[in-house]
């Protein structure tokens, strides 16, 4: 909900009764009630200070400002840890040249929030004269601002400074506007802004215990349904206590699951499990791929997650049956690389013809051409990335001292990449890892370094089989079914999305909770907004593992959700 | 007379903020016929000219049959693998016969060479980062005063492809993008140092005022983190402090700088993709930048890879990029090298001579830009075919303000590599007495570069 409709009292989301009817609806489907159910009393997760990403930051600002707001700027990457960025936003430290990124946006994004063509509707109030401050309009303004920024209640002390700042500023500038632009530079780049910061509470029903307290719980909720901070709805659910309660808490997660702003959470989440960063620096041999071009990069991603968000979201599926799946959409760019499909401009619905091998996600450029090398295939590159992407599997690193005179002059000795990669079996240093590897990217052989269906190599036909785990299969078509029935493909899933919605977990806090999301998921037909709901919903999800570090510094901030240590 | 010289002494930067008196005033300033002294050794206010730190980067190391010279000392010959280099010969020092060594390390493939040669320490493991890099080290030491401590840039279109680090978790983000790299030098918040007027932007003291509140705020906010994350905001807390230095500087005229001269903005980026010739334009689009950046004292430590440690770089027309080249083609019986491998090395080396080129192509005083500058130029393996670690290449260039020689083949005799490193920081003024750790550990300067 923009901003603008903060202030008039506006509500574009789906009511909260048509969430909750939503909730009935999705689980009559799966066999239960919208009951709640926290899984393991004893759970509890860690209290991270989170670096905003990119992402969030952008949504978050769209949130409040609306789409009009235009930013361009790069913010350093997070490291993967644990298989996804999300979890390295614990860890990130801020250098300077990164503050100066933070500094140059925040100033970018006050510029044009101030400017005459969005501060009437951006800014709720008109000074009584542009050219000195204003302090009741100031306060209206960076109040609301401030606490959706900064997903809580400004605290009275930090709001007095900040609306003192914007008149100081207005009467040294003589622009009441230009006054609003530093304080509002000044939220953004505060440590309230750019670190998600758990802060914890203790929890009356576990004496001893932590908990998020109800604004940390409200930005954990959101930034891991909608990647993004809370709306004005969720934040004043934390600020009655709502979440406190398992109704409450389900009234809020059933929104936002029913929300238009959920996709933008699913397709995070995928995005960052399927390592989609790497295609900002993918790249192909044009004179060996000259059908790949930078619009074929850009839309191989977009298929990838419209594909999902459709299968998982909007129609409900079985997360299982992405790898089978003909059902896809297709772009003119990507049709190029379907021999003998065509597609009108923008995005189509597309179901793959029953004949072809094309079936499910590792069937898709997105895999295809991610996982090899510019100018060929690679079975192990995409063996590898099945097994790590999306069995959470770890292949080890070659060793070092690897003989690699097996391999020399490929091109002379070896007609296909079987030919060639049976050379990795035969050499005991490489067969190891190969061996979990290759027979999977084998499978996948049909189709070349750039996605495109093939049947030959070098004039050598292809043979295409493979195994998986010791399940054979004689095509890529196989390898999907076989990769759909693999026990550790929705255990994987599960793995990721718990660690990516609490900002990392470690293997004692899995240990207890991981089984029992496995076996909800699986009640829940491997529906991936129901595992979602349930990870929202566990008590693990808000209480915390350990105490405050510091509890000689507890103090009660009025309004701030309650005790912060 | 007293008085008089009692006002000689002022810097112009004090007597600007004094007439500013917290004020806006616009200050109309003659341009100076010298800013040097008068045998072109310093600059106008008396100060020396500066000395600037670099680092260089090339992954995958070399040919050691074709790239390692039979002469040591003056004078080398340049092997085929190196014959690009024979423009820059008598600007840069080639070091061959070091070692990085790992001691009880696993040798990480294409990661525990460069670490050790940037930090002096062995990573124990692929997510260990020790230390922090030399160029953090030494920006600390001289780069307080300059607009950005540090600058960093790469050729290969991944601003992940950088060898400078804080820490474990703070990469010092390489910026990719000649155009986003022009407006971060020379963008709105340029103060061109030979401008004939200089008014301060009244927003920038708008700005400190509101940032010393956000400092405050974050004293709060690192109370009630836990001891990991408190160092993660003490971190944040120094960074706005940086921030807080440039608003300072932004207040400030700045001295002019005879060798800065105004940059033109590129058109345009080079086109994506890290085929050899893209990454040659990229590397000198961003060069050039860089280069004026240090002319105009924007920065005094700067750093630029023109490939990843496990470089990707792919040669038109050929299926295998550079580092899979390395492992899969075959050493040719006849020359006795693997030759695409080779070529890869040498499009490498001619941007490396062009890197250095640019330097010497800036005069400043009586010289060039490169005789005040030592740039420290590293790979991740010797031969990367077999991800050695002996024998293992590094250079540098320039004569950091007549303190080095340059010119010279040395041979290591298989001490450690972290000797030129550690050369340079003693050539740049840091009081340290050791780098490196284990074996790594050096207390020994590569006398043979010393002036």
């Amino acid at each position: 909900m923009p901003f603008s409709a903060v202030f008039s009292g506006r509500h574009p989301e789906r009511s909260s009764v048509t969430a909750r009817l939503c909730c009935v609806i999705a689980f009559a489907l799966a066999g239960q009630g919208c009951s709640v159910d926290s899984g393991p009393q004893n759970a509890t997760s860690t209290a991270h200070a989170r670096l905003i990403s990119q992402k969030q930051y952008f949504n978050t600002v769209e949130y409040v400002f609306g789409p009009d707001i235009t930013l361009s700027t790069q913010f350093a990457p997070f490291r993967r840890v644990d298989g996804l960025l999300a979890n390295g936003g614990s860890t990130a430290g801020i250098t300077v040249g990164q503050m100066r990124e933070f500094q140059r946006t925040a100033g970018a994004l006050a510029e044009q929030v101030v400017s005459p063509e969005h501060r009437n509707f951006l800014i709720p109030c008109k000074p009584a004269r542009e050219d000195a401050a204003d302090e009741a309009c100031a306060t209206q303004f960076l109040s609301v601002v401030g606490r959706l920024l900064q997903r809580r209640p400004l605290d009275p002390k930090v709001q007095a400074a900040t609306v003192a700042e914007a008149g100081a500023a207005a009467d040294r500038l003589k622009d009441f506007y230009a006054g609003l632009a530093v304080a509002l530079e000044g939220l953004l780049i505060s440590p309230d802004m750019l670190f998600i910061i758990d802060q914890t509470e203790p929890d009356p029903k576990r004496p001893g215990q932590q908990r998020l307290d109800a604004y940390s719980l409200a930005s954990r909720l959101s930034f891991f349904l909608w990647d993004a901070a809370p709306d004005d709805e969720l934040l004043q659910a934390a600020q009655r206590g709502d979440l406190y309660t398992s109704k409450g808490r389900a009234r809020a997660v059933d929104r936002m699951l029913a929300s238009p702003r959920l996709e933008a959470g699913v397709r995070a989440f995928f995005d960052d499990m399927l390592a989609f960063d790497e295609f900002a620096v993918l790249t192909k041999d044009p004179g060996i791929y000259p059908a790949f071009s930078g619009e074929t990069l850009l839309d191989a991603r977009e298929q990838t997650l419209l594909t999902i968000y459709d299968h998982v979201v909007v129609k409900k599926g079985d997360y299982r049956d992405l790898f089978t799946s003909r059902e896809t959409f297709i772009s003119p760019a990507l049709a190029l690389l379907y021999d003998g499909v065509s597609a009108p401009p923008g995005w189509s619905r597309f179901e793959v013809p029953a004949d072809s091998p094309r079936v499910g996600l590792l069937t898709q450029v997105s895999f295809l051409a991610g996982h090899s090398h510019p100018g060929r295939s690679s079975p192990t590159l995409r063996g590898k990335a099945l097994r790590e992407l999306l069995l959470c599997q770890i292949v080890p690193r070659p060793p070092p001292n690897v003989d690699f005179s097996q391999l020399e002059n490929p091109d002379a000795h070896y007609p296909t990449q079987r030919d060639r990669v049976a050379a990795h079996l035969a050499a005991p240093s490489c067969a190891g890892c190969h061996r979990i590897t290759d027979p999977i990217g084998l499978a996948l052989e049909n189709f070349d370094g750039a996605g495109r269906y093939r049947t030959q190599e070098g004039g050598t036909p292809i043979d295409a089989s493979g195994n998986l785990d010791g399940k054979p299969f004689t095509d890529a078509v196989g390898l999907g079914q076989a990769l759909r029935d693999n026990p550790g493909l929705p255990a994987c899933l599960v793995k990721r999305m718990y660690s990516y919605s609490v900002g990392g977990s470690d293997i004692k806090e899995e240990k207890i909770v991981l089984p029992y999301f496995r076996e909800r998921f699986e009640a829940d037909g491997y529906r991936v907004p129901e595992l979602m709901r349930t990870i929202a919903m566990s008590t693990a999800f808000s209480s915390i593992a350990e105490p405050a570090a510091t509890p000689a510094q507890t103090q009660v901030v009025a309004d701030r959700g309650g005790t912060r240590k | 007379m007293k008085n008089l010289r009692k006002l000689e002494s002022l810097g112009r930067r004090r007597v600007l903020r004094g007439m500013l008196n917290g004020g806006i005033v616009t200050v109309g300033l003659p341009l100076l016929n010298c800013f040097l002294n008068d045998n072109g050794t310093a600059l106008a206010s008396g100060a020396p000219l500066p000395v600037r730190f670099g680092t260089w980067f090339w992954g995958l190391g070399m040919n050691s049959k074709i790239f390692v010279p039979n002469k040591l000392g003056a004078g080398y010959d340049l092997p085929e693998e190196i014959a690009a280099l024979a423009r820059v010969r008598d600007d840069i020092n080639l070091f061959t016969n070091f070692n990085a060594f790992r001691d009880s390390s696993p040798n990480i493939c294409h990661y525990t060479g460069w670490v050790i040669m940037r930090t002096g320490q062995a990573p124990t493991g692929s997510e260990d980062r020790p230390g922090e890099t030399i160029d953090v080290t030494i920006a600390r030491a001289i780069g307080r005063t300059s607009r950005f401590p540090t600058l960093t840039a790469t050729a290969t279109g991944d601003m992940r492809t950088s060898f400078s680090y804080l820490n474990a978790n703070s990469p010092n983000s390489a910026e990719p993008s000649p155009l986003n790299f022009y407006s971060q030098i020379f963008g709105a918040d340029y103060q061109d140092p030979n401008a004939e007027s200089f008014t301060p932007n009244p927003r920038v003291m708008a700005r400190k005022s509101v940032l010393s509140g956000v400092l405050d705020r974050t004293r709060e906010v690192t109370k009630i983190v836990g001891s990991e994350d408190r160092a993660r905001l003490d971190q944040y807390f120094t960074a706005l402090r940086d921030l807080e230095r440039q608003f300072d500087q932004q207040l400030t005229k700045p001295e002019p700088i005879a060798a800065c001269h105004a940059v033109t903005a590129p058109a345009q980026d080079p086109k994506n993709g890290i085929d050899s010739d893209a990454v040659a334009i990229r590397h000198k689009m961003l060069t050039d930048l860089m280069v004026m950046a240090v002319a105009c004292d924007q920065t005094r430590v700067f750093n630029m890879a023109y490939s990843a440690s496990s470089a990707t770089t792919i040669k038109a027309g050929y299926e295998k990029p550079h580092h899979t080249t390395t492992h899969e083609e075959g050493v040719d019986s006849k020359l006795g090298y693997q030759p695409t491998a080779s070529w890869f090395t040498r499009r490498a080396m001619e941007s490396w001579a062009t890197f250095v080129e640019a330097f010497r192509n800036v005069k400043e005083g009586d010289g060039t830009l490169l005789d005040n500058v030592l740039i420290y130029a590293t790979t991740d393996h010797a031969w990367a075919r077999v991800h050695s670690l002996e024998g293992i290449p590094l250079f540098t260039a320039g004569r950091a303000g007549g303190r080095v020689k340059s010119g010279l083949h040395i041979d290591g005799k298989g001490t450690t590599a972290v000797r030129v490193g550690y050369t340079g920081m003693k050539v740049l003024g840091l009081d340290v007495n050791s780098w490196g750790t284990k074996s790594n550990n050096t207390t020994s300067e590569v006398s043979e570069m010393l002036a």
